[in-house]
């Protein structure tokens, strides 16, 4: 191809177009996060020169990005471009495959998440997950939305009610499951059971949202429910999503990120990379030529 | 080209087959049924509370399953309280923790292997590890070192002898590998989606076990267990070679109490020529079989408990 990949073709991710964002920012700054003030364009993630392999494969080559905070960012790109693979790596999820290992800056909040002296375990509390096909764990909607808190803390049984009623409301599922929250999350429809996930995920007060694929094993009615969502979280977390629908990047981000064969094609504001992308992979993979 | 099959030849081949599998299922329980009515048929006249509640004796009307019945009982509740936690305690790490290393892999293989070996074997070693102690502590009991009264409840002895201890932990040796196994099949059975939703919420590795992991093998782990008692509880080689006793009058009070066992009392029976013995062999595998199903029914009783949030 005509680009040199290992230098993306833009100067730095982090230009003015960011202040532009089409959502207002909210004033009031996470409740975590250390010594943060809510300024226009935060950046809550920063990666500098990150490259990952498996044993002797090279998943992620010296990617450059920067992921702002209480945005939508959505990662693109064919299968195997290596979009999962670093979003496992911004929660470490990828510490539970033994050949994984990753070189370069991985900053969230200006702390290096490569660091071998890191605590994985809070970690992974400030960044929640949300998985590809829904997993609910095999116990009452209740249990399933406090199990996350019940890890870190002790609650009161009022404390714990309120903490359970607010995350299930934010994710919006509070009104369908109310009348029965001690009946299986299993009795749950897929996208019922996808929304109960993303309220287990935000019930440990996390500070970012990592989502791979949470649609791709839903129906669209469920997938809507789950956008709007994800629009309406986003003004009090740091979201990067992973999606293979071009429609859904273009309809639910703010930022987009394409991959292509490890590398970082191109990122920048949604609209650009899909109305005027500077690159030509780009343009192919958006305008649907390849992929 | 390829020729087409007919219809009805189909059809018949789907009718043999269910046929056979049907009588495949019916000769298992019609085998069954036939054993069971024999049993009964022989044994339900000498079956009463004194037989339940005597010692034994010359006489077969005087002969009762007492001491064997208790032992029995002693002896496999000690041999399922050691191997459970044993067993799942093992199977956890070597599913959960341990890293696939030759370590692992030599230990993963050996419990196959030990699945395996003739019980009678398992005799022996017990024999050897908790009956004689490998004679560090002197090879007869008079030298044995002691703590507690032996009259009382808390008295140990080293060696253990030919106690319900040394019985319970023999059997225990037998049916870990099965517990083992059984538990890591239940373990592996568990989607690792649900792992991954664990640890992505900021779960220790532990909490993942204890919260997510162990409770959703729990229904598989105590499948296993209840096969394993049903096993300890019909076996009798082991025991026989540990020197399990036949002629004890008096209940296990202690870990240190001598006993005999009920599959032992009943083979002693049925090999005498009297008729009257052979009546009260088969009343003693109708109790038998009752303390399995109690057995049993404790099991499915705590997989139902603990199976009950998952419904």
């Amino acid at each position: 191809m005509q680009s040199e990949p290992t230098t993306p073709p833009k100067p730095a991710p982090t230009q003015s177009s960011f202040g532009l964002g089409h959502r207002a920012e909210v004033p009031h700054a996470l409740s975590s996060g250390p010594g943060q003030a809510a300024t226009p364009m935060q950046m809550a993630i920063a990666v500098r020169g990150f490259s990952s392999w498996y044993g002797d494969f090279q998943a992620l080559k010296s990617l450059e990005l920067d992921i702002p905070a209480r945005h939508v960012t959505a990662f693109i790109g064919p299968s195997g471009c290596g979009k999962s693979t670093f979003l496992r790596w911004i929660n470490r999820m990828n510490d539970t495959i033994p050949s994984a290992r990753a070189e370069g800056t991985l900053d969230l909040h200006g702390q290096n998440l490569l660091e071998k002296s890191l605590d994985v375990v809070d970690l992974r509390r400030r960044v929640g997950m949300v998985f590809q096909k829904p997993n609910p764990f095999p116990k009452s909607i209740y249990d399933n939305v406090a199990f996350g808190p019940r890890l870190h803390k002790t609650y009161s049984r009022a404390e714990l009610d309120e903490l359970v009623e607010q995350s299930l409301r934010q994710a919006s599922i509070w009104n369908e499951v109310k009348d029965r929250l001690h009946a299986s999350a299993l009795s749950l429809s897929g996208g019922q059971q996808q929304r109960l996930c993303i309220a287990r995920a935000i019930a440990v007060g996390p500070e970012v949202l990592l989502m791979d694929e949470p649609c791709s094993a839903l129906d669209p009615k469920s997938t809507l429910a789950i956008e709007e969502l994800i629009e309406s979280l986003a003004d009090r977390y740091t979201i990067v999503i992973v999606t293979h629908n071009m429609q859904q990047a273009a309809r639910v981000s703010d930022e987009t990120a394409f991959f292509f064969e490890g590398r970082l094609i191109e990122s920048g504001k949604t609209e650009m990379i899909f109305t005027k992308p500077r690159n030509k992979q780009t343009e192919d993979y958006v305008t649907g030529r390849f992929g | 080209m390829a020729k087409s099959r007919s219809i009805a030849s189909r059809v018949l081949k789907d009718r043999t087959f269910l046929w056979a599998c049907l009588i495949a299922t019916n000769v298992a329980i019609v085998v069954l049924a036939v054993l069971l009515m024999s049993i009964f048929w022989q044994g339900w006249d000498t079956l009463s509370w004194k037989f339940v509640t005597s010692f034994a004796s010359r006489k077969p009307s005087e002969a009762g399953i007492l001491a064997p019945l208790m032992g029995s009982v002693w002896v496999c509740t000690i041999c399922g309280l050691v191997a459970l936690p044993l067993g799942v305690g093992t199977a956890i790490y070597l599913e959960e923790f341990a890293k696939r290393t030759w370590f692992t892999k030599i230990v993963q293989t050996n419990i196959m292997n030990l699945a395996g070996v003739p019980s009678i074997v398992y005799g022996i070693l017990g024999l050897t590890a908790f009956a004689r102690m490998f004679g560090v502590f002197g090879t007869n009991v008079d030298d044995a070192i002691t703590l507690g009264n032996e009259e009382g409840f808390f008295f140990l002895r080293l060696p253990f002898g030919s106690s319900v201890l040394a019985g319970g932990l023999t059997l225990m040796l037998v049916i870990l590998p099965v517990v083992i196994i059984s538990t890591q099949e239940a373990l592996r059975a568990v989607p690792s989606s649900l792992r991954s939703g664990a640890l992505a919420l900021g779960a220790t590795p532990w909490q993942t076990v204890w919260g997510i992991t162990l409770p959703a093998a729990i229904p598989g782990i105590m499948t296993g267990a209840i096969l394993s008692m049903s096993r300890a509880i019909g076996e009798s080689a082991p025991l026989l070679v540990l020197g399990g006793l036949l002629l004890v009058f008096n209940t296990p009070t202690n870990l240190m109490s001598d006993f005999a066992i009920l599959p032992l009392q009943i083979y002693n029976w049925a090999g005498r020529p009297q008729d009257e013995f052979h009546a009260i062999a088969a009343s003693a595998i109708i109790i038998q079989l009752c303390v399995l199903l109690l057995f049993n029914g404790i099991a499915v009783f705590i997989r139902q408990k603990l199976q009950k949030p998952l419904q």
